[in-house]
Parts: C-alpha cells; sequence; structure tokens
C-alpha cells in the first residue's frame, strides 16, 4: 500500500469523523476570531496558551510518528519483519511527553521507563526513523538491541532511555529504583514510567504505588497509564473494579488525573504541570491518559486501522487548518517529507548487516567476558 | 574469629565506605534489626524495603541502571521465587541491548537447610539460579571466602546473585579477614549490636583492608588421591568431616569447594579428576536438573576415558518441601552417612 493511499483513506474515514466531534471548538473560535480581527489571542486561548511553533512542532513530530509506524506495519506486511507492535493511535499522548522530558545522560536528566508503545515519545526525542526500521528488520545497525528484540522495544541509554521489556509493568519498579539515584542526586530529575490498563492487574504497578509514596522516603516518579480499553482482545470492561486507574494512586496519598491523551494541548498542559511539581517536591504524580489502540494489539491481530475509531493526529491537523495555524498544502507536505524518509530509510536497512551467528555469545557479561561453560 | 553474617556487614561495610555502594536494603535490612541473621546492622546505606520481593528487586535494577552500587537482600530464598522474571530480565539486560545497560546489583539470600527451618525456611536456589544467564553466582562456604566473594561481587559490572548458607552464617573459620580484630571478643564489642541497651549505638569498624575473592574460582580444601569431591556452601564442612574421616582408614578425599556456581572453575575440576578418576558432586538442591547434573554430564563428556568409576550426584530427594522434624529434614538433604556412603560406593566401584 502506497502512502498517499493510507493517508487519503485515513483522513477520509477519520478526519471527518473526528473534526466533527472534537474540533468543533477550535473551529468556531477560528472564525469568530477573524470577524473581530483578533485572532491570535483567540487562536493562542483555545490552544492552551501554546505557541504556534509548539503546535507546529507537535504536529510535525505525530505525523512523523504516524508515518514511521504505518512503514513499520508495512514492511511486516511485505515480510521482511516477524512482528510488529507499537503505538499508533498514542501520538498525542506520547509526543508531548517526548518533548517535554529532560534529555540527557546520568541521574541529572530524566529517565523514561516506557513500554512498547512509545515511538512517538522517542520520535520526539530525536530517533531517527532509520533507527526504529533498523530495530523492526532486526539488523546489527539497531542500536536499541543489535537485532536482537522485537519492534519498537527501544533503548537509548544516551537518553535515559531505559530497555522496552516485553513482560509488562516491571518497569514500574524499575522506575523507582531510578528514582531513587536521582533523589539522591537532587537535581529535580524525574523517572517517568508508562504502560497499558491490562498491566496494571500485575503486581508491579501496585509496588510501584507503594515504594513511590512511602511517608518521608516518596519518590520522583511520574507514574502513567495509557488506557486504550484493551488488554490484547479482552475489553477494560469486565477486568477492572475501580472507575478511573487513577483512583488507585489517590489512596497513596499520590495526586493524580484522568486526561484525553488524544488531545495533545491537553496532554502537553498535564505533563507539564505534573512534571513541574514533581521537579519541585520530589513526589510522585499519577496521570492516566485515555488513548485510542488505532492498529489493534500488534501484527498478531492484523495491525489493520480501525476507521471508527478517533485519529488523533488527523484530528489535531484538522484543528490546525481550521485555526489557520497550518495550510492543508503545508500538512500535505509534511506527510509527504516523512513518507519518502520512512522509504528510503527501509531501502538503506536492507542493505545494512544483520547479527552473525557467533554475535549470541556477545554481551552475556560486561565487556564480552567469557560466558559459556565450554570454555570454562 | 568473625562469623559469616560478621564477615558480610564488614564487608558490605567496607562496600560503602570505598567501593561506591549506596544502597543496601531489603526487609528488616536497616535499623532496627539490621537483618534477621545481623548481616547488615549498623550500615551507613541500610535501608528497611516494603515487604514486596519483586519490589525489591525491580528497585535494584533501576539504582544499577542509574550507574549506582547496591546490595539488595531477599530475606530468605524460600520468598525469591515470586522474582524470577524480573531476575532473568536482569540477567538478560545487557544482552537484550546489545552491551548498552550494565546492571551492577547483588542480590544476597539466605539458602538451603540444616536449621530445621520446616518447608520454607529450606529452600536451596543453586540449581535455579545456574538457569539465569547472565547473573554471576556464588555461595562461600566461610568468613573469609564470604567477604572475599562480597567484594568481588560488588566490584563485578554484572549482576551477582550472593547465595549465603543460613544454617553457616554463625559460623566461624580458621582465617581473619583482613583488618580484623584477633581477639573475637573484640570483634563483637566492636559491630555487633547490643542485644539491650543499644539506644544511639554505633559500630566502631576495624581498619578492613580489600580482599578479594576472584568469582569462578575454587578452592581445594582436603587434597585427596582416591576421589574428588566437589561441593559447596553448606556442604562444604560435611564433606571435609568425611574426608578426614577416610583419611583415617587410607581414603584419600579431595574436596574442592566450588565457590562460585557460574563461571564455574571447571580447569579446577578436570585436573582433580585426572589424578583421582572418581568424582562425586554434592550439593543439599533437589537432584533432578540439578547443578551437580550438568558437572556430572560435563564430566562424562571431557573425562570419560579416564574415569575409573560412574560419576555421581548426591543432592536433595526430589521432593516438593522439606519437612519440620528433624526425621523428614535428615532424610530429604544430604546428611554426614550419605555422604560417606556414596564416597565409599564411588571408590570401591571397579571399572
Amino acid at each position: 500500500m502506497s502512502k498517499k493511499t493510507t493517508v487519503k483513506t485515513g483522513g477520509k474515514a477519520v478526519a471527518g469523523k473526528t473534526t466533527k466531534k472534537a474540533a468543533k471548538p477550535a473551529a468556531k473560535s477560528t472564525v469568530k476570531a477573524s470577524k473581530k480581527a483578533a485572532a491570535p489571542a483567540k487562536k493562542k486561548q483555545s490552544f492552551g496558551g501554546l505557541s504556534e511553533e509548539i503546535l507546529l512542532r507537535m504536529h510535525d513530530l505525530m505525523v512523523k510518528s504516524r508515518v514511521l509506524e504505518e512503514r513499520l506495519i508495512k514492511i511486516y506486511k511485505a515480510g521482511e519483519a516477524y512482528f510488529w507492535i507499537g503505538g499508533p493511535g498514542e501520538e498525542a499522548w506520547g509526543v508531548p511527553l517526548g518533548m517535554l522530558a529532560r534529555k540527557g545522560s546520568g541521574p541529572e536528566n530524566d529517565w523514561l521507563h516506557l513500554h512498547y508503545r512509545c515511538t512517538p515519545t522517542m520520535v520526539a526525542m530525536g530517533m531517527t526513523m532509520i533507527d526504529s526500521i533498523r530495530l523492526m528488520m532486526n539488523r546489527a545497525t539497531d542500536p536499541s538491541t543489535g537485532g536482537r528484540n522485537f519492534s519498537s522495544h527501544y533503548c537509548f541509554p544516551e537518553w535515559n532511555v531505559a530497555p522496552v521489556t516485553s513482560p509488562l509493568e516491571v518497569q514500574y519498579p524499575i522506575a523507582c529504583g531510578t528514582a531513587q539515584a536521582q533523589k539522591r542526586v537532587g537535581k529535580g530529575a524525574l523517572s517517568i514510567v508508562t504502560g497499558g490498563d491490562a498491566g496494571t492487574a500485575e503486581g508491579d504497578f501496585a509496588s510501584c504505588l507503594i515504594l513511590a509514596s512511602r511517608k518521608g522516603q516518596e519518590l520522583p516518579v511520574l507514574i502513567t497509564v495509557q488506557n486504550n480499553g484493551y488488554g490484547i482482545s479482552t475489553p477494560y470492561d469486565g477486568q477492572h473494579g475501580e472507575t478511573h486507574i487513577a483512583d488507585r494512586a489517590r489512596a497513596f496519598n499520590i495526586r493524580s488525573r484522568v486526561i484525553n491523551g488524544n488531545d495533545p494541548i491537553e496532554t502537553y498542559l498535564a505533563l507539564k504541570e505534573e512534571m513541574e511539581y514533581i521537579r519541585k517536591t520530589g513526589k510522585p504524580s499519577f496521570i492516566e491518559a485515555m488513548v485510542t489502540r488505532l492498529y489493534g494489539h500488534s501484527s498478531a491481530d492484523g495491525a489493520n486501522k480501525k476507521p471508527a475509531l478517533f485519529d488523533p493526529v488527523l484530528n489535531f491537523e484538522q484543528r490546525l487548518i481550521d485555526a489557520g495555524i497550518l495550510s492543508e498544502k503545508a500538512a500535505k507536505k509534511i506527510w509527504e517529507i516523512y513518507e519518502t524518509e520512512g522509504v528510503n530509510a527501509q531501502e538503506q536497512a536492507r542493505q545494512e548487516p544483520v547479527p552473525t551467528p557467533e554475535s549470541v555469545w556477545d554481551h552475556v557479561y560486561v565487556n564480552n567476558e567469557n560466558a559459556d561453560w565450554r570454555k570454562f | 574469629m568473625a562469623s559469616i553474617a560478621q564477615a558480610i556487614r564488614m564487608a558490605l561495610h567496607y562496600g560503602e565506605e570505598n567501593m561506591g555502594v549506596k544502597d543496601i536494603f531489603g526487609q528488616d535490612v536497616g535499623a532496627p534489626l539490621g537483618g534477621v541473621f545481623t548481616a547488615t546492622q549498623g550500615l551507613q546505606t541500610a535501608w528497611n524495603s516494603t515487604l514486596d520481593e519483586r519490589g525489591i528487586i525491580g528497585m535494584a535494577m533501576g539504582i544499577a541502571m542509574a550507574g549506582d552500587r547496591c546490595v539488595a537482600e531477599i530475606q530468605f530464598a524460600d520468598y525469591i521465587f515470586n522474582t524470577m522474571d524480573l531476575l532473568k530480565i536482569a540477567g538478560n539486560t545487557l544482552w537484550c541491548t546489545n552491551g548498552q545497560i550494565q546492571l551492577p546489583m547483588v542480590v544476597m539470600t539466605p539458602v538451603g537447610a540444616g536449621i530445621f527451618g520446616s518447608v520454607y525456611h529450606s529452600h536451596s536456589f543453586d540449581a535455579w539460579a545456574s538457569r539465569l544467564p547472565g547473573w554471576k553466582i556464588v555461595m562461600p562456604s566461610n568468613p573469609l571466602d564470604a567477604y572475599g566473594l562480597m567484594l568481588s561481587a560488588i566490584e563485578d559490572p554484572n549482576p551477582v546473585l550472593y547465595l549465603k548458607s543460613k544454617a553457616l552464617m554463625r559460623h566461624k573459620g580458621d582465617e581473619l579477614i583482613p583488618g580484623e580484630p584477633a581477639d573475637e571478643k573484640e570483634l563483637k564489642a566492636m559491630i555487633d549490636k547490643p542485644v539491650q541497651n543499644a539506644d544511639g549505638w554505633k559500630p566502631r569498624w576495624p581498619e578492613l583492608e580489600k580482599y578479594m575473592v576472584p568469582i569462578g574460582k575454587g578452592k581445594i580444601t582436603r587434597a585427596g588421591e582416591h576421589i574428588t569431591v566437589v561441593t559447596y556452601s553448606r556442604m562444604v564442612h560435611l564433606c571435609d568431616e568425611i574426608a578426614d574421616k577416610l583419611a583415617e582408614e587410607g581414603i584419600s578425599v579431595e574436596v574442592i569447594d566450588l565457590r562460585s556456581i557460574y563461571p564455574y572453575d571447571w580447569q579446577l575440576i578436570k585436573s582433580s579428576i585426572e589424578k583421582t578418576g572418581r568424582v562425586l558432586f554434592v550439593n543439599e538442591d533437589t537432584e533432578v536438573t540439578n547443578f551437580g547434573e550438568h558437572l556430572a554430564y560435563r564430566a562424562t563428556q571431557e573425562l570419560f576415558y579416564q574415569l575409573m568409576a560412574r560419576p555421581r550426584v548426591l543432592a536433595g530427594k526430589n521432593l516438593p518441601g522439606i519437612g519440620l522434624h528433624p526425621n523428614l529434614e535428615k532424610n530429604s538433604v544430604p546428611q554426614l552417612h550419605d555422604i560417606e556412603s556414596a564416597i565409599r560406593e564411588v571408590v570401591a566401584e571397579v571399572p
């Protein structure tokens, strides 16, 4: 499937619907603003006071992430990868998160303990498309795992991005460990942890709530859940007695909120506020973001777009167009640029080396100390 | 002479003073108790965790990931089983990230029977641990090794499991730790928290010195010619005792204290078997898929034509648990008479 078809289909089927539902206020205010010749002020107000630069940056990164994820799916469907799992539909949550994290290595910078729907965050932090594609195609050049692990299992120590693990929820108590080191350094850095709604049933989620909130020993952790309403095929309803997952945090005196993770403005503002709170107080905070699982769980259930679902990228794009911040032509150009980048990256990755059979023994121990008992 | 508990405590003190250890934690590890075996009394960086083994291991992984050194404790190995996938992840993190993320963490936990600890204070963990690639696993049998292996574990850039025999925690060796006062009463007065009137107590640490026991290096505790007995931890002392007894009959037993389960000292085992032609592997974990079986397999494969008898494994019976009554425990894990019988059998076998 070509990029154009993908975008067109998605745009037609989803943008119209989502625009009607969610973008009305933005459209209305824009019209009103133009009549009174006070557009800039009105525009800003309707976008939470965020600058056009931030808005356009967010849009650009959301599109980039979406195009990348769709490229990964195409790579899978073309038989050039074994498995796909990712985060299309979570761009409005993940991109602001990546933009706001204090990026760098060492305990004075934020640590990110992400799960496998975090491509939008990684793109916002500066990951190139080809590095995601290298992981998808298990190249030796894959900087995250060297061709050893599934798609979206990123690891970028230079940005304090902890390795994404397949076992769910283990990242939550690990985040408390990095937060412990950050707290010791005292530079206002925090550990950010993300995960899905179904995984919160694991005990590790409760471990994190407890470890982060002990009186007098609170840890600077931003605990987040992306609630897409499903655990593979099992719907949220029937598996949860709590009204909101965020309610569980309140029992530990962790301040918490539920946000619309499909709205990048609301997400950006909420994340900024909670991050500032944690940096200032050293105490944890909790965000449950309601998001969309736009392409299903993984390639195991088809990885096909669900046209009836809310598309946060197309919706946000339409809002920006309606507000006169972005032109349709400019928007189209952005999609095209990233599509070209993705195609070229795939082509390049195809040419790159794959792991050698002998490399299985590499990195069992640090500095390749022998771990093969045959050689003891 | 220091006990193993005191040796571990001194090693941890040395670690926090000189090797960058910043967190020593687990259930009841901090004040007021300082560990259920007192191995963490008086340490500057010791703190009490929640009663949550997975939380403890997860925290340790995060601390190590951030670059700080830590020693975490699971109070008894009997309660480590719910952390198995975290241990697996800790062991594969370096590999999965293609060498990018190191986890220099130590997890220590008391193991094994010998104290009539019933079903959930008697588990062994060495066979399970040997199936956690990426970890190094050590099992000291005496205070000096306990000290030296702890310092090596702390210094190692890989995750290290430090399995300490609970029955040996009060065991005293016959070699002083460098810096340890020769008078054990003096040591006790310096570093043991008083049982009563302990308010405001602080330890007075001896001037300890760095002493490392390399991970992966075993030690011959009894030299012999007729049979090699490969063992570790608590079983070393039982095997030594039998070796001394049989020596009086002219049966010369070589006992190897392996000290490290992984990596293990194959060269020491190999050279000994090449000399004796007979080998018995002794440990107290359950016998099916036992670590000793791996060693016996290897001995068979590599030394088959030099063996004068079938390699044997003497281990704990393959039972769901170790029952409390002495009749039950003693019939579940190897005892002196079991070791003696097994040695006699192997020595008597005619090819």
